[in-house]
């Protein structure tokens, strides 16, 4: 009876392994498409049926970032021997750099994205900064209170975005703030600063309250004990935390297309208004995304033991 | 007994005086994000309240007029906006439904030893940590009636799935099932990991069948987490904006955050549009109250 239940338990593990593996292809499969469109050439990109196996080319990349025209007639040959290779990938596909004087002129998207590193950066160092002593307040003092004001600070992060940005919008008009870094980085900070309360609230909770004691009666301020103690002993939570923040504020739409239209644009609201019209050239786009995503997937890795408390804000740990 | 200690050698240790005490080390490092988030978020809410008793347009300079209710009363008398919150209130229930069906179901097929597992999970856990904006994009390459991966893989030949008004809703659905599912899935494996293993061996003992196993010990014990992951994935929907923004243009598809959008940053129509945001707004802070309140229970068993 035993050997018989044991082998129809392997049976269905079996068949569940099976199953995992084809709900993980399916899962991965838009993802896959979107990376290789971006190698893909442009006329193999659109095709019916759809091109699996190519060889794959960093054209996209090139065209990604540079201004280019197209070519009335074709390139001479001499012009053509003496560019350099990238320059002849464009050349290629009957097209050409603009130049101002002998510099290349950049697409708008290197910008885009140094924006959003920018705004993303800025804002997590603040709001983790400041995240970080308020939730030290919140663990190691009583308040009156607390959980009201807790939940008065999540309550901020639960807010629409649209539903804010309207009052904001005629609050940044009127002092010049619209489409300006600062002004998205005040709004990632107020996004992501209760995130990051209650983030490290949790990991603060876990710091043995013993350790500041010991400082204290070695001769310590709280002060000293805070920076010297604390911080150190929550550096993964820090870390973790700040992850978190950076992706969001990385990821962020609705306040970006509403606050920025130029000089400070972030690249989520960027990348979708290249479709714009005409035949859109999706290998080109694919590229923007492709590197768009790629350090949400790094960060992705290295968080995954503190997904699960980062997606609750803290409150379920294992 | 700690506490003890150190009040006494807070009393006992005059070298301590030059620190900051206690109480003002506490505000110095709340205070300032409590007054941020005033600033920030409460102040501009507060600003808005008071606008959507006027008819101010945002596009023109004529001078803000009080007008009472009567942007409150339009609202809630507008056929068109009531549709908008029947879109929402659909798509809300198709979206969270297939994350809840679909993330469960993976979280207890995963739920087992196999190989790089770890690997796996992680793998499956990428859609939700990605740009919403971002993926509509990139799942409208993958809907494209014509050359679309997905037409072609299910033999639908040229079915324009984000320009047909019926199914257009579902076809964004899908992608946000596919978004965050694995937030679903993600919580389901912790609860379903805190499962003791006795109990499936007294059930295994007791010769119980594996429905019975399912619906007496595994769901009982998963429910509190899926319940969370209920609750927030709710009110999420009700908040969507990025991907159906993106996706389609569809009036089928406008559910209230679009409509708040377009009607604020297209029309100008700030005072009626500062009414909504209210509206919104309430409703949103009630399924953040529930939110809240189940988040702390479980988290203090």
């Amino acid at each position: 009876m035993a050997a018989v239940q044991s082998s129809g338990r392997t049976a269905v593990n079996r068949i569940a392994i099976v199953a995992v593996i084809i709900a993980t292809l399916i899962f991965l499969a838009p993802i896959y498409w979107i990376a290789s469109t971006a190698f893909k050439p442009r006329n193999l990109a659109t095709t019916v049926p759809p091109t699996v196996l190519f060889q794959p080319e960093i054209t996209s990349f090139i065209k990604l970032f540079v201004k280019r025209v197209q070519l009335n007639k074709p390139v001479d040959e001499a012009t053509y021997a003496a560019a350099p290779w990238w320059e002849q990938r464009i050349y290629d596909n009957g097209e050409r750099v603009l130049r101002t004087g002998d510099n290349v002129q950049f697409s708008a998207y290197p910008n885009r994205f140094m924006n959003s590193l920018i705004v993303a950066i800025t804002s997590t160092v603040l709001a983790v900064g400041l995240g970080t002593f308020t939730a030290y307040g919140f663990s190691r003092f009583k308040v009156k209170g607390e959980a009201d004001l807790l939940f008065f600070i999540l309550s901020t992060r639960m807010l629409p975005p649209i539903v804010v940005a309207i009052p904001m919008f005629l609050m940044y008009r009127a002092v010049g703030l619209t489409d300006t870094h600062v002004g998205l980085i005040i709004l990632y900070i107020a996004f992501n600063l209760s995130f990051a309360v209650w983030l490290m609230k949790g990991f603060m909770d876990e710091i043995p309250k013993e350790y500041e004691e010991a400082a204290l009666v070695d001769g310590y301020t709280r002060m000293q004990a805070f920076f010297k103690i604390v911080l150190p002993e929550a550096a993964t939570g820090i870390a973790a935390t700040a992850v978190f923040c950076f992706i969001t504020a990385w990821n962020e739409y609705a306040f970006a297309l509403i606050m920025t239209n130029r000089r400070a644009q972030t690249a989520p609201p960027f990348i979708p208004s290249q479709l714009g019209s005409g035949l859109p050239d999706w290998t080109v786009i694919a590229a923007g995304t492709f590197l768009f995503l790629l350090p949400v997937a790094i960060f992705t890795f290295a968080l995954r033991g503190h997904l699960l408390r980062g997606v609750t804000f803290g409150a379920i740990r294992k | 007994m700690t506490s003890l200690a150190t009040k006494l050698e807070t009393a006992a240790h005059p070298a301590r005086r030059n620190g900051l005490s206690d109480l003002s080390i506490r505000n110095l490092f709340i205070i300032p994000t409590v007054l941020f988030l005033i600033v920030f978020n409460i102040f501009p809410l507060i600003y808005s309240l008071g606008y959507s008793f006027t008819d101010f347009k945002a596009s023109s300079n004529a001078p803000a007029n009080f007008i009472g209710l009567q942007n409150y009363r339009e609202l809630l008398s507008d056929e068109k906006i009531w549709a908008n919150f029947v879109i929402t209130a659909q798509y809300v229930i198709v979206s969270v439904s297939g994350q809840m069906i679909v993330g469960f179901g993976l979280a207890l097929l995963l739920n087992r030893s196999f190989p790089m597992k770890g690997l796996v999970t992680t793998l499956l856990l990428l859609p939700m940590m990605m740009s919403a904006a971002v993926v509509g994009l990139f799942w409208k390459l993958l809907y494209d009636p014509s050359w679309g991966v997905i037409n072609y893989a299910l033999g639908l030949g040229d079915f324009a799935w984000l320009s047909n008004p019926e199914a257009a809703l579902f076809a964004i659905a899908i992608t946000d099932i596919w978004m965050w599912a694995p937030f679903v899935m993600l919580l389901s494996l912790a609860g379903l990991s805190a499962v003791p293993k006795y109990l499936y061996e007294a059930a295994a003992i007791d010769r119980a069948g594996a429905w019975y196993t399912f619906r007496r010990i595994t769901l009982p014990l998963v429910a509190p987490l899926l319940l969370i992951a209920l609750i927030f994935r709710t009110m999420e929907a009700f908040k969507t904006f990025d991907i159906a923004y993106i996706m389609s243009t569809q009036p089928t598809t406008e559910v209230i955050a679009i409509r708040l959008y377009k009607q604020a940053f297209q029309q100008w129509d700030t005072g009626k549009s500062c009414a909504l945001a209210y509206i919104v707004l309430i409703m949103v802070l009630a399924i953040t109250n529930i939110y809240v309140k189940y988040l702390n229970r479980v988290k203090e068993r």
